[in-house]
């Protein structure tokens, strides 16, 4: 889920040429790194790290309406800081950024927010838990019973999300590697959500139900200077087994992929680069360039091969920084349904 | 036959209705022989030059060069047949002022893809322009700018070579002189040569004469 | 064959490399006119666009507190968790060294559009901004801001006089201010399903942005831009039109030539249709850039214009914009294939035995001229009735083609008849001589003369309509801006109080009472005045019948507005119902240029009578010190820094607006006019060729080189005299149908026409000077041209 941590790589970069952000480096100047072997303190770790650069929480839904229909949902919330601290007031280094959107066959509808820590527009707490921004927010007394809620001005949803199972943890207990030269994050997930709520869309108000997925990710210096985007997948099958696949696209046409198969039980293997793989199967013309929105994807090791195509080939995220990710169908040796997400198309 | 014509009749637009210049011209002409047309002004022995030469369309008759029928030719065939087969030698000389003499005489050969250096360079030589090569057309006299259209019509080995009044622009002496130098290169060529003038002196210096009055053949 | 003739087309312009010149430079002058201008226009657009959204103030509609001065950041958080999309603002005065700074905090991350301090876009990062503070300063106030305060301070130019902007926690800290705001912007896009306001925050009022009147000036610039854009294109076709018929003029004898060699028609046009292609391109690339060269050349006017108005503006880089450049070629080869069909149909229709010799122009002439002439009469029968029964923006311009094409074809039918007219005055034979080979011109010279026409018709015509629109504004300004300072307070409770204050500080006090009401039924403003001498000195009317104030003032008359006079078909001297008892007749017209409502105007006691519960929110202060008197206010009497307008400012940016158009026009004006005289010159070389067979006979019977050279030149600038005098009242015609048609479609409004003999004078003066210094060359040309040239023409003669 490295790809999220791009996001904001990329954001930072691009924000720094249009508007004047500079400083921020891909070094870890002064942030906390991090290092392998962690051990994890909940509730608070499922709070703000102000001593990493990047954070997020970053949540995907596969829902379903009285008529069949299938939605995608995504709520995410990112932290960047500008520098490893907090501060009271105005002054605080730490900047807030979220995204939603909802993804219908037809439609996809976005929206951002942008607010500054320190003044009380945005932020985590963890007991009782609640991140939000604006009027945006994912709160609950735990991370496993909470409700989520967001609005632009042509879409709105209201979910509540029940966790009927454990706590993930991605790459070497939660240390997740993400390039041969050993940039890494802390990364771990809670992709057992039972999902019920309403959609508010132009058409009308829709009763949905269905699955969430939600990451938590946080680091400093996630990328190599040579990646230039990734594919990342979340998968959901039928059997109720998951699996969470990235590629991170290198310049030179080369790639670094990661994976954590996520038994029905809860219980995770990870596979380091090479075991799981990943091919565009047919691309499409989305927002003036060619996105590939039908994929192969395989690991051989636990007998996966399988088509993952978008719900909705169209579900660009036009916004600050814009990428790919929506809702995805998944048919060949295993069925099901998931989420993928791909940045570095330009 | 190199040339035939046969019954040709034209007539021009005028103030009064059309008036006829020629009323069925008949005549014809062999490989390598000299023809001089003459006749007083307006018996149509120019008309007569140009519609042989594709220049113009006949009203009715027949025209065939080297064989072929050019009065039912096309514009481009007929230009065609002006490149390859043609040279037509005007009494204004024709040249186009930009470019230099030598690519004046190379020009119709180059237009027709038949450019023979050393061909050019022998007629050029017995023309005595060499030493004007690198001119421009108007640095040449009146005498010297004939010479080159000329050069001009004969570089591109024409079967037939149309001549309207080609000395009429020169005083006696040079006309004498050229000529001379342009009969002797026609035939050496092997060419036909067809040539309009009003002139008798000039008339006898070619093989046959045709003479046309009210545009009819005497 | 291709190749060898191409050659043999391409080698004239190697012997003629002046001509080669003349039509590439011709090509792209005209297509420099044409991109110059377009990029004007675009690049105004895009700044305008860009101060729009960089301006934020009165863009947006704000939230003000309904009492006191300041917002609590509480209220602020409230709003944003209830999911307004708001923005912080805080403003203050700031004590430096050298006096006070008026410091602007905002929040970058949540305010909309760029409403951020340009020069954050290059210089600083926003890092800074956020965290550490970084102060962007006027320049006048840099300096002593930079000792004043801790934090960095940048200069930026584009930040107005006086001002300072910062991220909203420095201000918070500078000024005192700790968890409080001034106001609030309200993003223009919220998200759906809000709560209300009224229940978020009570304290707050909402007021409506501000609709700034100088967007209209700004359009009306713009149309004014796009109109010059579409006359200077057409001078251009005829400039283009001159020097392809040169070229082709020239080479009759070479394509004859040619064709008898055995190029068939068809491949010789397809060539030339090429070499045309080639040139067009290349003579269009260097209009392009000769263009980029002009607009950056007149664009710091057209950026500064724009920043004037705004206070802030986008920097005044000039970038290549694909649009822009694009059709500047692709006018440069549509001009050329427009022109040069003619010329290529000619030389399709030319027989091949036809004498190469250009034919005596003259011959068809007179023909063409009377068939031009019925066209033209067509095309004026057409624009008046577009002028009567049409309507839209898109037939005020077809309706402005049709007076210009038009005016354009009866032009060579208006010389000529003006010179038969000359020609039976004189009386000597070298006049007569004159005026017979005059007429003889005239054909050959009529696109360039056409082209003169149109130069010096669209100067006249735009700059009447740029002028009036000045002295109108000029007056508009000061009638309605009068007062330096306008104060408006939120609670009506201070009203009494608020008045007070003012009249011990201002000179004069007018206070603003207005409702809406209906008068005949059309939705208007009714306002009651104190009549004073800023009433009696400012006010122009576009009619009155005499003692309008004192009469307003004894509470006998009203004074309306056009509009709504117009609307209720009332004018001076009819009774209005005002309210139900109160019928007042109308004692003048006044303007008021893109108002939507109707105005009346009454009397203070007679309004407060009529609405005792009305009472002024807003009041206009006259003062001869602006500033100190704000800052009495201010200070002195803690009114709220948001509360104040200060009205001579705008004044002042809003005049240097028109300050600027008249060096952008005035510029476009001479270029213009520099072409019409290229056009001339071109033209006069074409037909000098053509000349010397015409001349030689006078020269044999008489007549010096040197006088024939003389009379060259006055030829020229008879013919250019005429058509100038022609070109006054088209140009002034123009002007009436841009003002009168093409204003009224976009904006709604007409304005006056004004005349400026003066500037006509002095702009036939040049359209003079250029023909004169076209024809300068080929008449010198002439009086040298050797005896022998002109001998030769009886050599030749057959």
């Amino acid at each position: 889920m490295i790809v999220r941590v791009l996001v904001i790589l990329f954001w930072l970069p691009l924000q720094a040429a249009a508007q004047g952000f500079a400083g921020l480096g891909t070094d870890a100047e002064g942030f906390a790194v991090p290092t392998p072997d962690p051990v994890f303190d909940f509730p608070e770790d499922h709070g703000a790290h102000p001593d990493y650069r990047i954070e997020w929480w970053y949540l995907t839904a596969n829902l379903t309406g009285p008529d069949g229909t299938a939605y995608g949902v995504q709520w995410t919330l990112f932290r960047s800081a500008l520098a490893p601290e907090t501060r009271e007031g105005w002054s605080d280094p730490q900047v807030w950024f979220a995204h939603a959107a909802v993804t219908t066959p037809e439609q996809h509808f976005i929206t951002e927010r942008v607010a500054r820590g320190g003044v009380g527009q945005a932020g985590v707490s963890v007991q009782p838990f609640e991140a939000w921004i604006d009027d945006w927010q994912m709160a609950g007394p735990s991370l496993d019973n909470l409700t989520l809620t967001a609005r632009g001005g042509d879409f709105a949803y209201d979910l509540s999300l029940k966790a009927n199972g454990p706590l993930v943890f991605h790459g070497d207990n939660g240390f997740s590697v993400k390039s041969v030269q050993g940039q890494a994050s802390y990364y771990y997930s809670q992709p057992f959500y039972e999902v019920a709520g309403t959609l508010t869309l132009p058409q009308g108000d829709i009763p949905v139900t269905g699955t969430a997925w939600m990451d938590r990710e946080w680091s400093s210096q996630p990328l190599a200077e040579t990646q230039s985007g990734w594919d990342w997948f979340s998968l959901s099958f039928d059997t109720g087994d998951k699996l969470m696949g990235f590629l991170l696209r290198e310049d030179d046409g080369a790639s670094f992929s990661s994976a954590t198969w996520i038994a029905a039980d809860g219980t995770t293997t990870a596979y380091r680069n090479g075991a799981f793989a990943a091919q565009p199967r047919v691309w499409s013309e989305v927002a003036g360039r060619e996105v590939p929105t039908e994929w192969v994807v395989q690991l051989p090791d636990k007998g996966i091969d399988v088509t993952v195509a978008a719900l909705n080939p169209n579900a660009w995220m036009a916004l600050s920084i814009p990428y790919w990710e929506g809702p995805v169908t998944v048919n060949g040796s295993h069925g099901g349904r998931g989420y993928l997400e791909m940045t570095g198309y330009e | 036959m190199v040339l035939t014509v046969q019954n040709v009749t034209k007539s021009f637009p005028g103030a009064e209705g059309d008036v006829p210049v020629l009323r069925g011209v008949s005549l014809s002409l062999d490989r390598g022989e000299t023809l001089a047309l003459t006749g007083e002004s307006g018996s149509g022995k120019s008309t007569l030059l140009h519609l042989i030469g594709g220049l113009d369309r006949v009203d009715s008759g027949s025209i065939t060069v080297g064989g072929r029928e050019i009065t039912t030719m096309n514009d481009a065939d007929r230009a065609a047949l002006r490149r390859s087969d043609v040279g037509v030698i005007f009494q204004q000389f024709n040249l186009i002022p930009s470019l230099t003499v030598e690519a004046n005489i190379a020009f119709q050969a180059r237009l027709a893809g038949a450019f023979d250096a050393d061909h050019a360079v022998r007629l050029s030589k017995a023309l005595g322009l060499s030493e004007h090569l690198t001119k421009y057309p108007e640095a040449l006299s009146g005498g010297q700018q004939q010479r080159v259209a000329i050069a001009r019509t004969l570089t591109a080995r024409p079967k037939l070579v149309l001549a309207d009044e080609p000395t009429g622009n020169l005083d006696e002496a040079t006309a004498s002189e050229v000529l001379g130098q342009m009969l002797r290169l026609v035939r050496e060529t092997g060419a036909a040569l067809l040539m309009v003038t009003h002139s008798s002196s000039v008339a006898r210096r070619m093989e046959r004469h045709v003479h046309l009055s009210q545009g009819h053949v005497v | 064959m291709i190749w060898t003739a191409l050659t043999a087309l391409l080698s004239h312009w190697r012997s003629n490399r002046l001509q080669f010149f003349a039509m590439v430079a011709g090509l792209a002058l005209a297509t420099a006119l044409w991109s110059g201008v377009q990029a004007i226009n675009a690049e105004a657009r895009a700044s305008y666009d860009a101060a729009a959204a960089t301006l934020g103030e009165g863009q947006f509609d704000q939230l003000l507190p309904r009492s006191g001065d300041r917002i609590d950041q509480s209220t602020y958080i409230a709003l944003r968790r209830a999911g307004w999309q708001v923005s912080p603002v805080l403003e203050g005065r700031l004590s430096t060294e050298d006096g006070r700074v008026r410091l602007v905090g905002l929040d970058p991350l949540t305010a909309p559009g760029t409403i951020a301090p340009v020069g954050m876009q290059e210089a600083a990062n926003l890092d800074d901004f956020l965290t550490r503070g970084v102060l962007f300063a006027a320049p006048d106030v840099a300096e002593a801001l930079a000792a004043a305060v801790p934090q960095r301070v940048i200069t930026d130019t584009s930040v107005a006089p006086g001002v300072a902007l910062t991220d909203i926690g420095v201000a918070q800290t500078l000024l005192d201010a700790e968890a409080k705001f001034s106001r609030l912007i309200i993003a223009p896009a919220q998200p759906m399903g809000l709560s209300d306001l009224a229940e978020v925050a009570p304290n707050l009022v909402r007021q409506p942005a501000q609709d700034a009147g100088a967007g209209r000036l700004t359009d009306s610039f713009h149309l004014n831009l796009t109109a010059f854009g579409l006359l200077s294109f057409a001078v251009g076709i005829f400039i283009v039109h001159g020097t392809i018929s040169l070229a082709f003029e020239q080479r009759r004898s070479m394509v004859r030539t040619i064709r008898a060699l055995g190029v068939p028609l068809k491949v010789l046009i397809g060539l030339m249709i090429s070499e045309l292609i080639l040139f067009a391109l290349v003579a269009g690339g260097i209009g392009v850039a000769l263009g980029y060269v002009i607009a950056a050349v007149l664009l710091p006017n057209v950026a500064a214009t724009l920043q004037g108005l705004y206070g802030a503006s986008v920097a005044g880089t000039l970038q290549l914009r694909p649009e822009w450049w694009l059709s500047g070629l692709a006018i440069a080869v549509l001009g050329t294939g427009f022109a040069a069909s003619g010329a290529l149909w000619k030389i399709a229709q030319m027989p091949l035995l036809a004498s190469a010799r250009p034919r005596a122009w003259a011959v068809a002439s007179g023909e063409t001229a009377r068939r031009l002439g019925v066209v033209a009469a067509l095309l004026f029968a057409t624009g008046i009735a577009l002028a009567i029964w049409g309507q839209g923006l898109t037939l005020a311009f077809a309706l402005l083609a049709c007076l210009l094409i038009g005016a354009a074809l009866i032009l060579p039918l208006l010389l000529r008849s003006a010179v038969t007219l000359a020609d039976r005055k004189v009386r000597s034979a070298m006049w007569q001589w004159f005026w017979a080979d005059t007429r003889q011109q005239v054909p050959g010279m009529s696109l360039a003369l056409m082209a003169l026409l149109l130069a010096t018709a669209a100067n006249v015509g735009v700059s009447t309509m740029v002028s009036s629109f000045r002295v109108t504004f000029v007056d508009f300004l000061d009638q309605r801006l009068a007062p330096e300072l306008f104060v408006r307070i939120e609670n009506p409770d201070q009203s009494a109080d608020i008045e007070v204050i003012l009249l011990s500080e201002a000179r004069e006090v007018l206070p603003l009472l207005s409702v809406e009401t209906d008068i005949s039924a059309v939705p208007t403003e009714l306002f009651g005045v104190r009549v004073g001498p800023t009433y009696r000195e400012n006010w122009l009317f576009l009619d009155d019948d005499g003692g309008v104030w004192d009469r307003v003032e004894a509470g006998r008359a009203v004074v309306v507005s056009e509009q709504l006079a117009r609307r209720a078909g009332l004018w001076i001297g009819d009774p209005v119902t005002i309210a139900p008892a109160l019928i007042l007749p109308i004692a003048a017209i006044v303007a008021d240029y893109g108002n939507p409502l109707g105005q009346a105007i009454i009397s203070e006691p007679l309004f407060r009578d009529l609405y005792p519960d009305t009472v002024p929110t807003s009041f206009g202060i006259r003062t001869d010190d602006p500033s100190a008197l704000r800052l009495a206010l201010t200070e002195k009497h803690g009114l709220p820094e948001s509360g104040i307008t200060d009205q001579s400012r705008i004044k002042a940016f809003s005049l240097g607006v028109f300050e600027r158009t008249f060096t952008v026009t005035g510029a476009l004006n001479v270029l213009t006019l520099a072409v019409a005289a290229f056009a001339i010159l071109m033209s006069l070389l074409t037909l000098a060729s053509i000349r010397v067979p015409q001349l030689a006979p006078a020269w044999a019977l008489g007549l010096t080189r040197r006088r024939l050279g003389q009379l060259e030149l006055l030829r020229a600038v008879v013919l250019a005299m005429v058509t100038t005098v022609l070109a006054i009242p088209l140009g002034l015609m123009l002007a009436w149908v841009l003002l009168s048609y093409v204003n009224v479609e976009a904006f709604g409004w007409k304005l006056p026409l004004y005349l400026f003999p003066g500037h006509y004078a002095l702009l036939t003066l040049f359209a003079l000077l250029a023909a004169a210094l076209a024809a300068l060359w080929p008449a010198l040309r002439l009086a040298r041209t050797p005896p022998s040239a002109l001998l030769k023409v009886f050599a030749n003669d057959r």
